[in-house]
């Protein structure tokens, strides 16, 4: 029994390598003066340096993030309310109709999504740039927005509806002192989903962004298939960084929400 | 009933967004794209995208794309079964979990391009294979080296369904599996692993699918010697700027894709 349980740890232990060497190898040769991926010469901070010097890099990281908390603001409130209608649909077939085409666009492959869109925003006739790459964003990320809020929803008692408009509440009061208030973690979580959604996007992204405007994603691309830039180690190191932030804060929001259920007790 | 009440005066404020958001970007797109695939190059009207489709230079792609989406598949659910059972019995497993989830967080991109790093001529896998008494090859470019990342990228999608269904799985079921004699070889394969199937199922999915659609990975680390479905509609969107025989490809994914959903869904 005991060496089993070795073997097995072994195992977790070369999957965790595989899965994150790749990430620290980027760090590493972020440092790197040589200038290449292969051999470390010696420490530099250069290229943290050539990364904050770049302007075009900077405001093409501030698009990114306009474009990512726009988009997952205006999802959460689509998505909100998507979820309020799938709720309050009562039939079942109409319900599971909704369900799947909310489910379409989380299943279909971005290469799908961008074609598609692309052809939409150039037959309604809008510009690509920064508007299209807006709504693209928005459009893939409602669907887990109405994931992450629907369960809540229907974990709620509905006595609590009832009772509410028993006491004499008004409908805007039943939704904004009663329903808002019981599925907040949920709007928090699909929030966060939609910021992650449309900051990692790259193939959507690159079907409908124009000539003039690119998110960081896509100027990553073009970068690496000009081959190995050091720039872009550094760039990746402060990423990482930042989505680990990002995580942790995501962790600790759900941990605060969910303190009696789905942590920890599930057996 | 109260809901009913509610329903005639808020409802249609609950369902204008969002039923806008589905005619708009679900089901007008989709039906664009059917209807694109109807246009020649020139613009015409014509059934000549779909000719072309099953002439043998097109079903030898699509063949392929399904081959590589296969092996990726299969090689993902070999690596991410036993991890995600291993998981399930550390101590601090929702921990491990995150730790597991972090890198699906950290964009694809960045990660192909690591791999610029590590299988480029000089790069640590080739002196890894010097090491070993093996010598350099070429491992970038190569369909090892296309799979091999997909796979890495797809691990964390596929262990996740399977750890799910691992959890809810009733503890009690293998301890009468092993109380009646089974082996852990039977009680796996008798009890744990169907008991488990739709987590495999949603795992095949979720991997399966992005695997036949991606383009972005045959470029950067397979230098265009693989050409996924995916490739194909990117460079006829893109390059080539022939939309209705992309939108003819897009049909065809989108086909497979259902058929695939189809085939995996959970009966309920």
């Amino acid at each position: 029994m005991k060496k089993k349980w070795k073997l097995s740890n072994i195992y977790l232990v070369v999957v965790f390598f595989i899965l994150y060497s790749p990430i620290f190898y980027l760090v590493y040769y972020s440092f790197n003066s040589g200038g290449t991926m292969h051999h470390f010469e010696g420490f530099t901070l250069e290229w943290y340096k050539e990364v904050f010097r770049d302007v075009r890099l900077l405001i093409i990281v501030l698009n990114t993030v306009v474009i990512a908390l726009l988009s997952a603001a205006i999802s959460t409130v689509i998505g909100v309310f998507g979820a309020l209608a799938i709720y309050f649909v009562k039939t079942r077939r109409w319900k599971n109709t909704l369900l799947s085409l909310n489910n379409v666009l989380l299943v279909s492959p971005d290469v799908i999504i961008g074609a598609s869109l692309l052809i939409l925003f150039t037959i309604v006739g809008i510009k690509l740039g920064f508007v299209s790459v807006l709504l693209s964003h928005i459009a893939f990320s409602v669907p887990i927005v109405v994931l992450m809020v629907l369960p809540k929803l229907q974990e709620m008692s509905p006595t609590l509806i009832d009772a509410a408009r028993d006491l004499g509440a008004s409908q805007w009061n039943v939704l904004s002192k009663v329903v808002i208030p019981y599925i907040t973690p949920g709007i928090f979580a699909g929030f966060f989903m939609a910021l992650t959604y449309s900051l990692d996007d790259f193939a959507v992204t690159f079907f409908v962004t124009g000539n003039g405007f690119t998110t960081l994603s896509v100027e990553i691309y073009s970068m690496a298939r000009q081959g190995i830039s050091l720039s872009i180690n550094a760039l990746s190191t402060l990423i990482f960084l930042f989505t680990i932030l990002l995580v942790i804060g995501y962790y600790f929001v759900t941990l605060k929400n969910n303190r009696p259920g789905r942590l920890g007790g599930r057996r | 009933m109260m809901v009913l009440a509610m329903k005639h005066n808020i409802r249609p404020l609950y369902f204008l967004p969002y039923v806008l958001w589905i005619v708009l970007f679900v089901i007008l797109p989709i039906l664009l794209i059917v209807y694109y695939s109807f246009f020649n190059i020139e613009g015409e009207f014509s059934f000549e995208n779909y000719r072309k489709f099953f002439t043998p230079v097109y079903l030898k792609m699509a063949l392929s794309s399904f081959w590589y989406a296969f092996l990726i598949t299969v090689f993902s659910l070999v690596i991410a079964y036993p991890t995600a059972f291993l998981l399930t019995k550390t101590k601090h497993k929702q921990l491990w979990l995150l730790l597991i989830i972090l890198p699906m967080w950290i964009n694809l991109l960045l990660k192909a391009y690591a791999f610029l790093g590590i299988f480029g001529t000089y790069g640590t896998a080739n002196r890894l294979l010097e090491a070993i008494g093996v010598g350099a090859t070429q491992i970038l470019f190569t369909d090892f080296s296309f799979v091999f990342v997909s796979v890495y990228i797809f691990i964390p999608f596929m262990i996740l369904p399977i750890f799910n269904a691992l959890e809810k799985l009733n503890p009690t079921f293998v301890d009468a599996a092993r109380d009646l004699g089974a082996s852990s070889w039977v009680t796996f394969r008798r009890v744990i692993f169907p008991l488990t199937i739709g987590g495999v199922k949603s795992g095949c999915q979720a991997v399966f699918i992005p695997a036949l659609s991606l383009f972005m990975i045959t470029r950067l680390i397979a230098g265009n010697r693989v050409i996924t479905l995916g490739t194909a509609i990117e460079q006829h969107f893109l390059v080539t700027q022939n939309w209705g025989m992309g939108a003819t490809i897009a049909v065809f994914l989108i086909i497979a894709m259902a058929i695939i959903m189809f085939a995996t869904g959970n009966r309920k």
